[in-house]
């Protein structure tokens, strides 16, 4: 069982995920730049692959203009979709107010602050054990963490709920509260791998020197690895937050009503609102997309390196 | 605890040494232990018994299995979990693949397209399934319909007719994963010695050859990893059908998943409904440590 790495040392600039390092010298032509042998001059096929390119963004870009413009548009029928709002009017995301979707929306975004918080500081810590400390039982520590990837909220859904309404031992019931989401998030295997593979790739040197001068292991991680992880907690960061965002099953059992929902959870309450069109379930869809797409468009090479590292490792 | 963490050792002894890995390791395995592993062990337990609030459990023996296994409504909802799966996992291999052979390249404006093109692996599965519902809106003023409208086709209503809304949700699944392998495509082709291509061109090589020779071997462990991880996330898939459809109309849409769910949550079967998703994770491990087997074999040879 291989773990998915970021690797620090052998992996190409993050750039290489997007196409090739572009600092390398260009010895060939531009037309052995791609499988294809796309040219780049004006001709039958660079108006092709323009072609192409607009039918790929109608496709796959498009439709978050009909959200937008949706949700701006003075008539909330579903059936009048259109790239530009026709009446522009914020009325849909004062309606989508009324019904609380800032509400859930501070739900979730507690949810993933603390939730990706948690995940970070366990995963480091859990990381710096495995890469810089030999000890009995390594193999099975790797393993269990392996199998949280295997066991997604799904498969445990059932159980779990009831687990969540009675913890053992401490008899707590965290049903309707924001740990229920955030605890079981915390461990997640993906990103102790990740940054145990990192870790790992990190000479040691100073590490050695300052464990001789008498620093201590928490100051250690803190001051000395941590700031050279950067890159992996960038990745490690991005990538949970998109995964919690992403959650759905987990808020829908964790809570006890529905203001304990998450804003993505929420939408469906809009949706069966007798009472609201479209245009507010598409507002609360804006609402509920905007942060996963700042966090994209900010940290994109992040998820991306992510992504393809990950994912050719296994 | 902070305490005997930070203090210097000074002797490599047994003890602190010994104890120190697991202090850092112990916030992690604890909430593994109890929000995963806890359910998990929970959840094989309770799948022998027929559950009974404040009645207290009955032992059933293997009764939950081989009643959620003979029910019909079960079969169908695992059948269309599987064509789902590899619909999903084929089409997105495809359309990434595709994508990723037209996407390919240095150029800002080729960039600016991916980054679009990314968006849907980004959002959030219920925004997405609020959206394609629109999309997916049944009279000629939706979206979907519109366009075939344009092709003379009439509009139709998608998600309400059971003959087509498994393969609506197929569409918007593709939708979902394709960009996504589109990025670990074009990782793989960045990895492409350029100067082979070049060679074919002097060899006279045509396109298709080139494509297959040269392009295609170079991306294959990539390509392997995206369908086998495709087709296990592809077995729990929840979310996509539980926003888009609900399992509905009368079935034609339910899911491994949303079976379990609905049995669990509004017929209050736990035994039932944790028997189905203890074999959905025999069925997911037994692939996964299979999948982990052949790789590690072919990585030897």
């Amino acid at each position: 069982m291989s773990a998915p790495a970021i690797d620090p040392v052998r992996t190409p600039a993050p750039g290489a995920a997007l196409g090739r390092p572009s600092g390398k010298q260009r010895s060939t032509p531009a037309r052995f730049d791609t499988a294809l042998g796309w040219s780049d001059r004006p001709g039958f096929g660079l108006a092709l692959r323009i072609l192409l390119c607009v039918i790929a963004l109608a496709i796959f870009a498009a439709p978050f203009l009909t959200i937008l413009s949706g949700a701006f548009s003075r008539n909330p029928s579903g059936s009048s979709l259109s790239f530009l709002p026709h009446h522009p009017t914020l009325l849909n995301v004062k309606v989508a107010g009324e019904r609380g979707i800032w509400d859930y929306f501070t739900n979730s975004l507690v949810i993933a602050g603390g939730g990706l918080l948690l995940q970070l500081v366990v995963s480091v810590l859990a990381a710096y054990a495995l890469a810089r400390h030999r000890f009995r039982g390594q193999a099975l520590v790797l393993t269990l963490f392996m199998l949280t990837m295997m066991l997604p909220e799904e498969v445990i859904a059932i159980p779990l709920s009831l687990v969540l309404g009675h913890v053992p031992v401490l008899g707590l019931d965290l049903k309707g509260t924001a740990w229920a989401v955030i605890l079981p998030l915390g461990a997640w295997g993906f990103s102790v791998m990740m940054l145990t593979e990192f870790m790992k790739d990190i000479p040691t040197e100073i590490e050695e020197a300052a464990r001789i001068d008498g620093v201590g292991e928490l100051r250690l991680l803190w001051q000395i690895v941590l700031p050279l992880c950067r890159p992996a907690l960038g990745v490690a960061g991005v990538l949970g937050f998109i995964m919690i965002w992403d959650q759905y099953l987990l808020p829908l059992i964790a809570a006890k009503d529905p203001t304990d929902y998450t804003v993505t959870v929420a939408l469906s309450i809009l949706r069966s609102d007798p009472q609201v069109g479209s245009g507010v379930v598409l507002a609360g869809a804006v609402i509920a997309l905007l942060p996963s797409l700042i966090v994209y468009l900010l940290l994109q090479r992040s998820l991306v390196t992510g992504i393809a590292a990950g994912a050719t490792k296994g | 605890m902070t305490a005997t963490v930070t203090a210097p050792p000074r002797r490599r002894g047994f003890p602190k040494q010994a104890v120190l890995p697991w202090l850092f390791l112990a916030p992690g395995l604890l909430l593994a232990l109890v929000f995963k592993f806890l359910p998990m062990g929970k959840g094989i337990w309770l799948s022998f018994f027929k559950v009974r609030p404040f009645l207290g459990d009955k032992w059933v023996g293997l009764d939950n299995y081989t009643r959620v296994l003979s029910d019909h409504r079960f079969q169908e909802a695992v059948s269309h979990t599987l064509l789902l799966g590899l619909g999903i996992s084929l089409g997105a291999i495809v359309v990434g693949f595709l994508l990723a052979l037209l996407l390919e390249g240095q150029a800002r404006s080729l960039k600016l397209v991916r980054t679009a093109v990314f968006l849907p692996v980004v959002t959030a599965t219920a925004v997405v399934g609020e959206l394609w519902r629109l999309l997916y809106y049944p009279t000629s003023g939706g979206l979907v319909n519109g366009a075939l409208g344009f092709l003379g086709i009439g509009p139709v209503a998608f998600l309400d007719n059971p003959d087509t809304a498994l393969w609506a949700t197929m569409v918007m699944g593709i939708w979902m994963a394709a960009p996504y392998n589109m990025v670990i495509i074009l990782a793989g082709l960045a990895g492409v010695d350029r100067s082979l291509y070049e060679a074919a061109a002097m060899d006279g090589v045509s396109l298709w050859q080139r494509l297959r020779h040269i392009t295609l071997p170079a991306i294959r462990p990539a390509m392997s990893i995206v369908l086998t991880l495709a087709a296990i996330r592809g077995l729990r898939v929840f979310t996509e059908v539980y926003v888009l459809t609900g399992g509905g109309p009368a079935g034609s849409t339910d899911v491994w998943m949303t079976r379990a769910y609905t049995l669990g949550f509004t017929r209050n079967d736990i035994g039932g409904a944790s028997a189905a998703s203890v074999v959905l994770l025999c069925v997911t491990l037994l692939l996964t440590v299979t999948v982990n087997y052949l790789r590690k074999r072919g990585d030897v040879r």
